[in-house]
């Protein structure tokens, strides 16, 4: 008996009842399903996230106040001294630094005329630009010049100029923060999100301005940029040897963006595991169900057993029909899902283009291995059974 | 080439033991034509069902062309039911989801004939059996006449030496009952040994050998009927 033949005869049988054949096929591909679009959410989410952290540049490093272990959350405990423009200045002066900006950051209602718009204003030098590779669609960046004193000048992201501005040119013309003035020198290049800014919806401001202007006497970070990116690791030692130094205490963070980017991706694959160990408890679920179809199956079909067993039929070939009946459910409930959880996330990623929604490969592969192995395990006692049983009595009508 | 040998089966029902078979001896010769009638509950069927390797002796010896089977590997039985025996039950036991010829083929189908092959016989046998223009009709489209008429068909085609029948036509009309009757006993006339058990006792006047159980004993065994007039080298025990 070949196993085509063995297929067809399985195929058959389930053919045979259809309601049933497609309820528990339908219980696999919503386990599959879950697996498959929970693992591509999770999937997305590492991708997103390493991918705003990419868009930083790839020889940065960021130093914080406050002590961080290992990642980059939000600074706790512990005295914290303050992350100053001196600070900045000193670091500029490392022989491994190219360059090196400050961020000072806060949102504020920017008002021109009679419209106003709430952003992050961000308080910097001319070095930023240079950093952060920003190019400016009209005007200039930011004037260089001492940080510490400050200026009047702005510049805008393209999103605040047209909600400000209009069709008009912004450029020279004077805007309100607060009672402080500006005048705008230059407008953004269109740009997108990075690490958690919109750079088209934000305006720069000199830092010493933007420091006074929000009451702050610490920098929200300083980013550096490294000569050479073999030497990541060294330049980081520079800087935290020489903030350590100047403050007299081990209280400043300073972090590679690889070390950010893959501490986040490791955390964000544990979450996809996570997350496909819950769905997977969905296909056990299945394969009880699986389990409860092929008993019923065998029940029923105790007459035909008996017959298959009178006709000649080896214990291992009834067997093997049975379990091919099993593994034949489940592998077309996981194709299902399959086909159900790639065409749900088609979907949503239609709706949000910006979530990169991909299922990693290992998740398929696993699906599919997990939909066939459910149906040999959860069929082999029910397939079991029939070949025990005693042709005598099945094909008996009593 | 069937031989029991003081062969009991006993059933344990509700702590009680049913002796379905009582240390029953019996040969059967190639060729020959056996009706098997008796009370309800005197073991016809359970004797058939050990001829048939479906069911074990308890006690006794069952031998099958000389040798033993009656304890032999579940595998050696197999291969006997698929190849040496054929079974026609009362209630036909056709897979209503295959077609007739699918039917026929599934002896074929775990004997691991061809597919080609396996059309191919299924084809003639149906012929065989008159019901070749019906090979695409599912057992539900099918009277009760032509569904046996199937079951024989699915019965012979693996070509076996014995033909065992419980009941054939219990489940027929009369017209039908004889049409199945003439198709197996004309195939007994070609050479299968046949063993029919019937109630029926229009049905057992046909046999030339019919064989009386009560109470799981054979009680008689005579040759009667219109036997045919055909000279075997059977023995009687
Ligand atoms: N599986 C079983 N379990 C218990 N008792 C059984 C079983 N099979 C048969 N018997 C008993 O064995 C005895 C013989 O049964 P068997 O089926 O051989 O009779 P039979 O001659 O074929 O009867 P009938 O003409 O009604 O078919 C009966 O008393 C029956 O109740
Ligand atoms: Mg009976």
């Amino acid at each position: 008996m070949s196993f085509w033949d063995v297929l067809r005869f399985a195929a058959g049988a389930l053919v045979g009842h259809r309601l049933r054949t497609s309820l528990s096929v339908a219980g696999v591909a919503v386990g599959i399903a879950a697996v498959i679009g929970l693992t591509a959410l999770g999937e997305g989410a590492r991708r997103y996230v390493t991918s705003e952290f990419a868009a930083l540049g790839s020889n940065l490093l960021i130093a914080m106040p406050g002590k961080v272990e290992t990642t980059g959350a939000t600074p706790f405990g512990g005295v914290v001294h303050d992350l100053t423009l001196d600070d900045l200045q000193a670091v500029m002066r490392l022989p491994r630094v190219r360059s090196a900006a400050p961020l000072a950051a806060g949102t504020e209602s920017v008002r021109f005329g009679d419209r106003s718009r709430a952003v992050p204003v961000l308080g910097t030098t001319a070095e930023f630009a240079e950093v952060r590779h920003i190019t400016v669609a009209a005007g200039s960046f930011l004037p260089a010049g001492d940080p510490q004193r400050g200026g009047t000048e702005m510049v805008l992201g393209v999103t605040v100029a047209r909600e400000l501005f209009g069709e008009a040119s912004p450029l020279g013309q004077v805007v309100r923060v607060g009672q402080w003035r500006f005048r705008v020198v230059g407008v953004l290049a269109p740009r997108g999100r990075g690490l958690g800014f919109d750079f088209d919806d934000l305006v720069f401001v000199p830092v010493g301005t933007a420091m006074r202007m929000f009451n702050r006497t610490s920098l929200f970070r300083v980013v550096i940029e490294v000569r050479v990116h073999g030497e990541m690791a060294e330049t980081r030692d520079d800087v935290l040897g020489l903030l350590v130094d100047r403050h007299r205490a081990d209280d400043v963070t300073v972090i590679s963006q690889d070390a950010l980017i893959s501490a986040f991706s490791s955390i964000m694959r544990a979450l996809t595991l996570a997350l496909a160990g819950i769905a997977s408890v969905s296909l056990a679920v299945a394969g009880v169900g699986i389990m409860n179809v092929m008993l019923v199956s065998v029940t029923e079909r105790r007459a035909e057993i008996g017959l298959l067993k009178a006709i000649g039929a080896r214990d291992r070939q009834v067997l093997a029909a049975f379990l091919t009946e099993a593994a034949l459910l489940s592998t077309v409930g996981g194709l299902v899902g399959l086909g159900t959880g790639l065409g749900a996330i088609h979907v949503f990623v239609r709706f949000y283009p910006s979530f990169p929604a991909v299922p990693p490969t290992w998740a398929v592969a696993a699906a599919l291995g997990m939909s066939v192995l459910v149906g040999v395990v959860f069929g082999v006692w029910p397939a079991r059974r029939a070949t025990r049983l005693d042709p005598v009595a099945a094909l008996v009508k009593r | 080439m069937i031989e029991l040998r003081a062969v009991s089966r006993t059933y344990e029902v509700g702590g009680s033991p049913v002796r379905a078979l009582r240390s029953a001896s019996l040969r059967i010769g190639r060729g020959e034509h056996v009706a098997l009638v008796g009370p309800s509950g005197s073991g016809k069927s359970t004797m058939l069902h050990i001829v048939g390797c479906l069911d074990r002796p308890d006690e006794g010896e069952f031998l099958f062309d000389g040798h033993e089977v009656g304890a032999a590997a579940e595998e050696v039985r197999a291969e006997l039911r698929a190849r040496k025996i054929g079974f026609v039950f009362q209630f036909f036991h056709l897979l209503p989801r295959l077609t007739a010829a699918g039917n026929v083929e599934l002896p074929m189908l775990f004997a691991g004939v061809g597919r080609a092959e396996r059309r191919e016989r299924a084809h003639a046998a149906l012929e065989a059996v008159g019901l070749a223009p019906r090979a695409t009709h599912r057992p539900d489209q099918l009277s009760g006449g032509e569904r046996q008429r199937v079951a024989i068909a699915r019965a012979v085609v693996m070509d076996p030496a014995v033909l065992l029948a419980d009941e054939p036509t219990g489940n027929l009309d009369r017209a039908s009952a004889l049409e199945v009757m003439e198709l197996i006993e004309a195939m007994n006339r070609r050479g299968l040994t046949l063993v029919v058990v019937t109630h029926d006792p229009a049905i057992a006047g046909r046999a030339r050998r019919v064989i009386h159980m009560a109470d799981g004993e054979l009680v008689d065994d005579r040759e009667e009927g219109r036997g045919k007039r055909e000279e075997n080298d059977r023995g009687v025990s």
